[in-house]
């Protein structure tokens, strides 16, 4: 261990019968401040974010009544996002008959299977995938969505925004409300 | 039979060079890591596989989890000209002095109509305090401070402004105040913008991460 040297007021007197004055190690013991050094290390690994900043492209079709497109029934799948991070889908249009066998409800864990599931399963040029929020849904599922398009490697066109219809809104509030959702 | 004697050793160990390496790497840690301006404005953003840095200089769009809208000037070149024109187009007979204050603001959040008191206002107030720029669509005024912005840059790179405008959301506000963003940027006929998210790495085995693999 390292310690002062406080002893040393009277001098040094050289000569014989004088003491010699021990040598004292310089060493000093490092290990307190090792120690503190990893321990501040640690502290900064763990506070640093690693993740940037980064942006995401957003292209909007524009409101051209005049040019709705047409999607093929076959390769047609329409995402619902609704409350509580519930994810809704159905294939080509609804028909009030079949309503219940068409219209089913998953989580985002899965969609993604489903969607790489259509668009195996489709001729590319008919695959269109449409997105409806609900008003219920937050801003992240409408993100999370369209980066799961990324993920899925969707053409950009082949995917996009549009308004809820009224029997969508009715069909997820009755879903909702036989899953037990709040 | 003579016993061997090993020799005693210290068990002290020269602990210099481990200090030495500890210390280099806090070193490293502190000056490495970029230390994030205090931001007024408390929002998570979402994440996206997106690895597109985001520039430096841009108009930011806030929407925070309570529905507020803020929006955030960055580009200092243009500041004047876009309050400038605001002031015109809007009629807020800002006197010049407002103006000034008005450009030195960090972002703005409060609707049209109540600009003016707001710059009279001495002392800061804080974000929280804010009623926003009014979105809804009766009176979307966002509408219109893009509309300003637009105007203040016309006749320059329409690929840069693209590259700066930037909306940054919470993950908790809820789809109608981001269809309200997307509706003023719409009403301007501005149809590629992008957003602020948090990076994160593709799934692995997604289709995206093979893409990737390849290259």
């Amino acid at each position: 261990m390292a310690e002062m040297d406080t002893s040393s007021g009277g001098g040094h007197k050289k000569g014989p019968g004088v003491k010699k004055q021990k040598k004292q190690s310089t060493r000093v013991d490092l290990t307190p401040m090792v120690d503190l050094g990893f321990l501040l290390i640690t502290f900064f690994v763990f506070t640093t974010t690693m993740s940037q900043q980064t942006a995401m492209n957003m292209n909007e079709p524009k409101n051209d009544t005049a040019n709705i497109m047409k999607v093929k029934n076959s390769g047609a799948m329409t995402i619902l996002l609704g409350k509580a991070n519930q994810v809704y889908y159905y294939y080509g249009q609804l028909e009030p008959d079949k309503l219940s066998e068409q219209f089913k409800s998953t989580t985002f864990k899965d969609i993604r299977g489903l969607i790489v599931a259509k668009k195996d399963a489709t001729n590319m040029d008919d695959l269109m995938y449409i997105i409806k929020s609900d008003t219920a849904s937050t801003f992240k599922n409408a993100i999370d969505i369209l980066d799961e398009m990324t993920i899925c490697a969707v053409p950009p066109g082949h995917y996009a925004e549009a308004d809820m219809t009224p029997t969508e809104q009715e069909l997820i509030k009755q879903t909702e409300i036989a899953n037990g959702i709040k | 039979m003579p016993r061997i004697k090993i020799p005693r050793k210290s068990t002290n160990i020269d602990m210099t060079a481990m200090c030495d390496v500890a210390f280099l790497l806090l070193s490293f840690f502190i000056l490495a890591t970029k230390q994030k301006p205090p931001e007024a404005l408390a929002v998570k953003t979402p994440t996206s596989v997106s690895s597109k840095a985001v520039p430096d200089k841009s108009i930011i769009i806030t929407f925070t989890a309570d529905g507020k809208v803020f929006l955030s000037l960055g580009d200092d070149t243009k500041k004047d000209a876009v309050i400038k024109n605001l002031n015109d187009t809007r009629g807020l007979n800002l006197s010049p002095a407002e103006l000034t204050k008005l450009e030195k603001a960090e972002f703005i959040g409060f609707p049209l109509n109540q600009l003016k008191a707001s710059l009279n206002i001495t002392g800061t107030i804080p974000a929280e305090k804010m009623p926003g720029i009014p979105i809804d669509s009766a009176n979307n005024e966002l509408a219109y401070w893009l509309k300003s912005i637009s105007n203040a840059y016309a006749g320059t790179d329409q690929s840069k402004l693209e590259q700066m405008l930037l909306v940054k959301g919470d993950i908790n506000a809820h789809y109608p105040i981001f269809k309200s963003v997307k509706d003023a940027f719409k009403d301007n006929e501005i149809y590629k913008f992008r957003i602020i998210t948090e990076g994160e790495t593709p799934p692995v085995g997604s289709e995206l991460y093979k893409s990737e693999m390849k290259h």
